[in-house]
């Protein structure tokens, strides 16, 4: 179900929890799924010995492909116009991640009403790991 | 990101929609998909990054027959190699932003191409020193008749030492 123009306002938000312990394994799900093998993703000791990083982290895209559950979850299936994001902080296995929306402007654009949100996802210590905006059309 | 032929197949939909942790029927559903407002399973918002599957370079993923950069009997089994130019890291690049803009949704059942040019690039100062250099890439997906379906702009960084702040 899409959104309705009569039911939200500026600055409503909705949040979703979109990854609870962060495993290895899902990360490497995403490797194979998306075709991205970076070993930085998946392989501890190139990670660590060879890139100089604590542990193997997970693809941004990963993060930002949990972040777009939440918003499709909330804008309805089809309805993103755009979707964007900065990568702001880094993601390693254990992360706990919430991706929560807040609608900044309700506008109308070409006949269709649309919602511009903006996106940030954060994790367990409160770090934000993703800051972005998205647009949907609206009823 | 570069593919003559990139098909949306439900199959790579529903393995994909998986590895997000996202549970919507409509990646997973034909039947259900069929009653939804978009009338058949379509691909989720970042699904189109998957074209690296279908980009016979793409420098990122195993290739037969040649080294992997990746550790095996030793840490790495090759040096590292300079990057392909934008996003999606590797070889001391990191992905730093991503943005897309949908003109319509795609579809299983599309067979895409993506095209690859380079945007602006620039460089700044790192908060911990070291440069940060920025370099966009701007990928058109189109469908079979030539229609623009999405627009990705992919910004990676190069950075002189790791970049992790944990």
């Amino acid at each position: 179900m899409a959104l309705k123009a009569s039911d939200i306002k500026v600055g409503d938000t909705y949040e979703e929890e979109v990854c609870n312990n962060l495993s290895r394994t899902q990360i490497v799900q995403y490797a194979g799924t998306s075709g991205d093998y970076n070993p930085l993703h998946s392989d501890e000791i190139f990670t660590t010995q060879i890139a100089g990083y604590p542990s193997v982290f997970a693809h941004g895209m990963l993060s930002m492909g949990m972040t777009g559950k939440m918003l499709t979850n909330y804008v309805g299936d089809g309805r993103l116009k755009s979707y964007g994001v900065r990568f702001t902080a880094q993601v390693f296995p254990g992360a706990t991640l919430t991706a929560k929306a807040t609608v900044t402007e309700i506008r109308e654009e070409d006949g269709v009403t649309i919602a511009d949100i903006s996106v940030s996802t954060t994790d367990e210590a409160g770090t934000e790991v993703i800051k972005g905006q998205a647009s949907a059309v609206i009823d | 990101m570069a593919a003559d032929k990139f098909p949306i197949e439900a199959g790579h939909v529903m393995m994909f929609a998986r590895s997000i942790g996202d549970a919507n029927d409509i990646y997973y559903d034909e039947d259900y998909a069929k009653g939804t407002e978009p009338g058949g399973i379509i691909a989720p918002p970042t699904f189109v990054q998957a074209s690296a599957q279908f980009d016979p370079n793409y420098f990122l993923r195993p290739k037969i027959g040649e080294e992997w950069f990746g550790s095996a009997k030793e840490a790495t089994g090759i040096t590292k190699r300079e990057g392909s130019g934008g996003g999606g890291g590797g070889g001391g690049g990191l992905h730093a932003e991503q943005h897309y803009v949908y003109h319509r949704q795609v579809q299983v059942g599309d067979v895409l191409t993506a095209t690859t040019k380079p945007g602006k690039s620039w460089e700044k100062e790192g908060r911990r020193g070291g440069k940060l250099m920025f370099s966009e890439s701007v990928t058109e997906y189109r469908d079979q008749s030539g229609e623009l379906v999405v627009t990705a702009t992919s910004v990676g960084v190069r950075t002189e030492k790791p970049a992790t702040s944990a």
